[in-house]
């Protein structure tokens, strides 16, 4: 198995983050900053580079707006929005499963406190997950019935690796509730 | 496929706790599906409702069209005497009979005599590869044995249906394994459809699909994905 | 009697507290029995008069004259007549006012039959006296006795003693063959008991065992696990008895309330001796912890679980017989007749009966053992349950051991009293066919009593014979009796062809004792009436019959038989009375009023029921103590099985619960039940009926009576253990469908 490396990953998702957090209200660059930094970003804040460089692929896209923009100078004057492609595409990428792959939690953690953020269903984007994660390991399953001891193996290190996803996916969906109460306190 | 086993609308309650709260199933025949969830969810009492070993508070149990919860007790039991089978956790070998004479019980309570009983049990006892395990007595055997042991009983009389509540519970990985490829493998062989109950996902990875009871209700996890 | 699974824990305390409760004062008082039997016993009886021969009356002598015979229903009456000469006169024991003519003393438990609606049944024996007070504890046997002292002015000096105290020393002899037998009865009641507190300490043995595990896993050695169970089986031993005296406490309490052949004892009777009472309570705990550390030899406590060492070790006859033969053997020195024994053998005997009784516990496992090895096949049920006895036949045995020393103790006692009966038994000679109560007087003319009897309701016929000495007019110093009766009543005594009024007849003995007695012949010239001033001549026609022994069994051989055609009967003096009479079996109280018509007429009157034999009254006694105790000891053990059969379902409820999900019939588990516990029962009894017979052979080759079986008793015995059986698994099939309920599926 070939595993794509976590900044990719992490790279991928930034952009439907801000348009997650920018769904609930328009914000200035700085603000989704921090915003990010606060719920997503603790051990590893984002550089201002990224933010901005974000934030104007995803004008070029049409995926936000510029909102408003105050007076003076300097890009962190605009207030960004989100437009009505932004909202399908969050829409979009919430509900579509993660391909199962190790180091994931980040991605759907992701995902799980925007849906609660946007008061999405954040229960059924697990089951989702989980229902892909098995998918996955009944393939894995079916794939070590018929291999030899090698492949055996390595299918049994990819299905533990998806069972620890799982037990994630298990304990966040029992946790969904005190998950909600506290990403709603932070406003 | 025909639908074999239908659960409608169960609803179980021991106490004031509910187990079950209009909870529904469809397993169609040579189906195995495995019943996810976490412990204190209700996926035990779900199996045993389904296998007429409970009766539900309100909702009903279809077995081939024929209502299981409006059967009276006797004809329940004979109904999983004949047409189901069981794995349990542990603790269901008789401790005094030896290993073949667990596997021949449920065919000797059929009235097969006793050589006939026994010759079956041992060929399944083969397939489970367990002979050598043949006249010892459970306390004897190790869990993983037991538990092929338990399969080979819960097959011998070649039922349409085996309920399986965690049977590799108390067992390390690799025996774990080993008992659910056999089982499985005998399952699909018979053409027998498999209810398992697990918490374990790479136990339930052996089904051909996945439940999940959640606060006393099935979530058909595919059928919860949208777009 | 249900026994819920979450209950058991207590019913096992509650039967573990009877068990003691009935066990401790049992062996106190079985402990106290030897001493009891001493055979020569001087005991004060404080109510018996001391006797001093003939003395002049005085200011403080009291005639006093007990009633024998005396008796309301089924229970005797201890009724006594008094009549103080002087005002020095002794009071009995808890009389505080001598009774003067008219007045009365009764004891408590009278006072409240007189208070009754059957006080009818009983107040004319008193004859109308006023009660003037109640006789106190002092004067009693028990609460329930019924007894009074009736002031007399009939009572006559021949008819009473006269005595200046009551209150001596009386003499209880215990034969050799009583003791025998009463040291027999507390060795096989209280066998099964101590057999019981065995099994009663093992209750919970399993879940102790698993506590115990537990204790391993937080780094207890194996020393110190059997060191937590010692300490444990002692605490729950203690409990117990601290129970077991609560409860015999408490039951003291209760004992007044009841009479045992007409014994009625005060709570402060049952005391137990301190001395005996220590070593129970020393011998109970020892014995629980022995039986701890005994069975847990066979179990190895794993941090992890119990690892039971397996039921494979061969059992060796060889130390079981060790008991049998040892019990033989102690008691062969005494084959040959303990009846004229000197020498104390008393504990060699009991010793001996629980060396051979023990024989029978050794045995079973082994018995069990030996044919449960051999049994194959069967149907599923009975599969089940001779698996189950093969794996474990230590634990079914030690369930009917109780029951197989009950039996056999109790049939090998039933033989000994059999074979002993008649020591204790005498032909009465009366033949109840003819007539079922008997009357006597003596005391004033009974002329008049065969006319009441007739009159009361419930006689249905009455036959007298009125009697009288007369002298020879020529000889003074002859005496011959003289019986005047009817025809009808004269041929219950005599043979008689025929007979009209007017005949007189004459019986003599038979030869041998001829040569003393005086009977009159004809012509014979006799002194009848009060001061012997009426003249007879025996008349020439007189015939000389033989005599026959009356309904009663009195053989009249020797006297003059008067119709009262030939001699003016009104002319005599006062005449005693014998009468027979027959009373309508449908009324229970025709005796009742019987005896109130005879106390109207002579207060002195005997009036008794016939019966064949006389059996003596302290070997009936001993023997329903016997029965009762039997039948108690039964229960009991039947109590501790049924508590070991739950134990036994609710360790498998899961094991059941997933049979039954299987799909497994319930019939086929109840029958695996009842197959499990019968065969060890049958096997049981069997064994018990052979060491019984033993038992019972020995113990009668020590009073050398021929050995025979009994064979009703042996089924009795046998019948009455399987009945409990029966009831016990009976009481074990309601648990047994509560805990096949799916709910043991659910992990506790």
């Amino acid at each position: 198995m070939v595993y794509t490396p976590w900044c990719t990953v992490l790279g991928m998702s930034i952009g439907q983050t801000f348009l997650g957090l920018l769904e609930s209200s328009p914000r200035h660059g700085y603000d989704l900053k921090r915003a990010y930094d606060e719920r997503f970003g603790r051990t590893r804040p984002l550089p201002y580079g990224q933010v901005y460089a974000t934030l104007s692929r995803l004008l070029k896209s049409g995926l936000v707006e510029v909102d408003s923009v105050e007076p003076g100078e300097g890009p962190e004057r605009k207030r960004y929005a989100i437009t009505e492609a932004g909202v399908t595409d969050v829409d979009r990428w919430l509900s579509q499963a993660e391909k199962p792959e190790p180091y994931l939690q980040s991605v759907l953690y992701t995902k799980v406190v925007l849906a609660l953020l946007t008061d999405r269903p954040a229960a059924d984007l697990l089951d989702t997950q989980t229902a892909e994660h098995l998918r996955l390991m009944r393939e894995l399953t079916r794939r070590k019935d018929g291999g030899d001891l090698a492949e055996q193996l390595i299918c049994d290190h990819a299905l533990f690796h998806l069972e620890a996803d799982l037990r994630w996916l298990e304990l966040t969906a029992a946790r969904l509730d005190e998950l909600a109460r506290e990403v709603r306190s932070h406003g | 496929m025909a639908e074999l086993l239908v659960a409608d609308g169960l609803n179980k309650a021991f106490g004031p706790t509910p187990a079950l709260d209009g909870a529904s199933i469809s397993i169609d025949a040579g189906e195995i599906v495995a019943v996810m969830g976490p412990s204190g969810s209700g996926k035990s009492t779900l199996l045993h409702c389904l296998a007429g070993i409970v009766r539900p508070d309100s909702g009903q149990v279809r077995y081939e069209g024929r209502e299981v919860t409006a059967m009276p007790d006797r004809e329940r039991s004979a109904l999983r005497r004949r047409q189901f089978g069981f794995v349990f956790q542990f603790g269901q070998l008789v401790p005094e009979l030896t290993c073949l004479e667990n596997v021949a019980l449920p065919l000797r309570m059929e009235r097969v005599r006793r050589r006939a009983a026994e010759q079956r049990a041992m060929e399944w006892l083969e397939r489970l590869e367990v002979t050598d395990v043949a006249g010892k007595r459970p306390g004897e055997v190790s869990g993983g044995q037991g538990q092929r042991v338990a399969v080979a009983r819960a097959l011998v009389t070649n039922p349409r249906v085996i309920f399986a509540d965690e049977p590799t519970g108390a067992l390390d990985s690799l025996n774990g394994e080993r008992v659910m490829r056999l089982l499985t493998q005998s399952a699909r062989e018979s053409h027998a459809a498999v209810v398992l109950v697990t918490h374990e996902a790479r136990v339930a990875s052996y089904s051909d699909r996945e439940v999940v009871v959640r606060d006393g209700r099935v979530r058909d996890l595919t059928g919860a994905r949208r777009g | 009697m249900a026994i819920a699974g979450g209950r058991d824990g207590w019913t096992r305390a509650l039967l573990a507290a009877i068990a003691m409760g009935i066990g401790v004062p049992a062996l106190l008082t079985a402990a106290a029995v030897p001493a009891a039997l001493d055979p020569r016993q001087n005991r004060v009886d404080p109510r018996r008069p001391a006797s001093l021969g003939d003395i002049p009356a005085a200011a403080n002598t009291l005639l006093i004259g007990q009633q024998f015979e005396a008796a309301f229903r089924d229970q005797t009456v201890y009724a006594v007549l008094v009549r103080p000469e002087g005002p020095d006169a002794p009071l009995p024991p808890g009389v505080a006012r001598l009774p003067q003519p008219g007045e009365v003393v009764v004891s408590p438990a009278l006072r409240d039959l007189l208070a009754s609606k059957d006080a009818d049944l009983f107040a004319p024996r008193l004859g109308g006296a006023r009660v003037i007070g109640t006789i106190g504890p002092a004067g009693l046997t028990g609460p329930r006795e019924l007894a009074y002292y009736l002031g007399s002015d009939q009572l006559q000096p021949g008819q009473a003693e006269r005595v200046t105290a009551i209150g001596s020393t009386n003499t209880v002899e215990f034969s050799p063959v009583l003791a025998l037998l009463i040291v027999v009865i507390s060795v096989v009641l209280l066998l099964p008991i101590a057999v019981l507190i065995g099994t009663a300490v093992r209750f919970g043995g399993e879940r102790r065992d698993r506590r115990l595990a537990a204790l391993r896993l937080v780094g207890a050695d194996q020393r110190m696990t059997r060191r937590v169970a010692a300490g444990e089986a002692l605490g729950t031993a203690l409990l117990s008895l601290v129970a077991g005296v609560l409860f015999f406490l408490l039951g003291r309490q209760v004992v007044p309330l009841f009479t045992l052949w007409d014994i009625s004892l005060y709570a402060r009777d049952l005391r137990p001796n301190p001395l005996l009472a220590g070593t129970v309570a020393l011998a109970v705990p020892v014995l629980a912890v022995t039986v701890t550390m005994v069975s847990m030899r066979g179990v190895v406590i794993e941090p992890l679980g119990v690892t039971r060492r397996a039921g494979t070790t061969r059992r060796r006859l060889w130390w079981r017989l060790i008991l049998p033969v040892l019990g033989l053997a102690v008691l062969y020195p005494l084959f040959g007749d303990i009846r004229s024994s000197t020498v104390d053998n008393r504990y060699q005997i009991a010793a001996g009966a629980i060396l051979l009784l023990f024989g029978a516990v050794a045995l079973l496992p082994w018995v069990i053992d030996l044919v449960v090895r051999r049994i194959r096949g069967g149907a599923v049920p009975w599969q089940l349950a001779i698996r189950r006895l093969q794996q474990d036949s230590a634990t079914s045995a030690r369930m009917v051991n109780g029951v197989a020393v009950a039996v056999a103790g109790t049939i090998g006692l039933q033989m000994l009293f059999a074979g002993v009966e008649g020591d204790f038994r005498t032909d009465t000679g009366a033949d109840p066919s003819r007539a079922d109560v008997m009357v006597q007087s003596s005391g004033v003319d009974g002329r008049e009593l065969p006319v009441r009897l007739r009159a009361v309701p419930g006689v249905t016929a009455v036959s007298s014979i009125l009697g009288t000495t007369a002298a020879n007019a020529d000889q003074p110093h002859r005496f011959t009796f003289v019986f005047v009766a009817d025809c009808a009543a004269l041929a219950e005594a005599l043979v008689l062809e025929r007979c009209t009024d007017g005949d007189v007849f004459v019986s003599k003995p038979g030869s041998g004792t001829h040569g003393e007695s005086y009977v009159a012949a004809p012509g014979d010239r006799l002194l009848l009436g009060t001061d012997k001033q009426l003249a007879w001549t025996v008349p020439a026609g007189t015939r000389e019959v033989p005599s026959r022994r009356d309904p009663g069994g009195f053989n009249r051989d020797m006297g003059l038989f008067v119709t009262p055609g030939a001699v003016d009967v009104s002319r005599f003096g006062p005449l005693e009375a014998w009468m027979s009479l027959r009373t309508d079996p449908g009324d229970r109280d025709a005796l009742e009023r019987v005896r109130n018509a005879a106390a109207t007429v002579d207060q002195r009157a005997l009036v008794y029921r016939l019966s064949r034999t006389d059996e003596a009254n302290r070997f009936v006694n001993v023997r329903r103590g016997l029965y009762i105790g039997a039948v108690v000891t039964l229960l009991l053990v039947g109590a501790s099985l049924l508590v070991g059969l739950m134990e036994h379902l609710r360790e498998r409820r899961r094991l059941l619960a997933i049979l039954v999900a299987m799909g497994t019939r319930r019939g086929t588990l109840l029958w695996s039940v009842v197959w499990q516990t019968v065969v060890p029962v049958v096997l049981g009894l069997v064994l018990a009926v052979g060491f019984g017979l033993a038992l019972g052979a020995v113990l009668l080759r020590l009073v050398t009576v021929p050995i025979t079986v009994n064979w009703a008793v042996v089924g009795l015995s046998v019948a009455l253990a399987a009945a409990v059986m029966a009831l016990v698994t009976l009481l074990s099939l309601p648990p047994l469908w509560r805990l096949t309920r799916p709910d043991g599926l659910r992990t506790e």
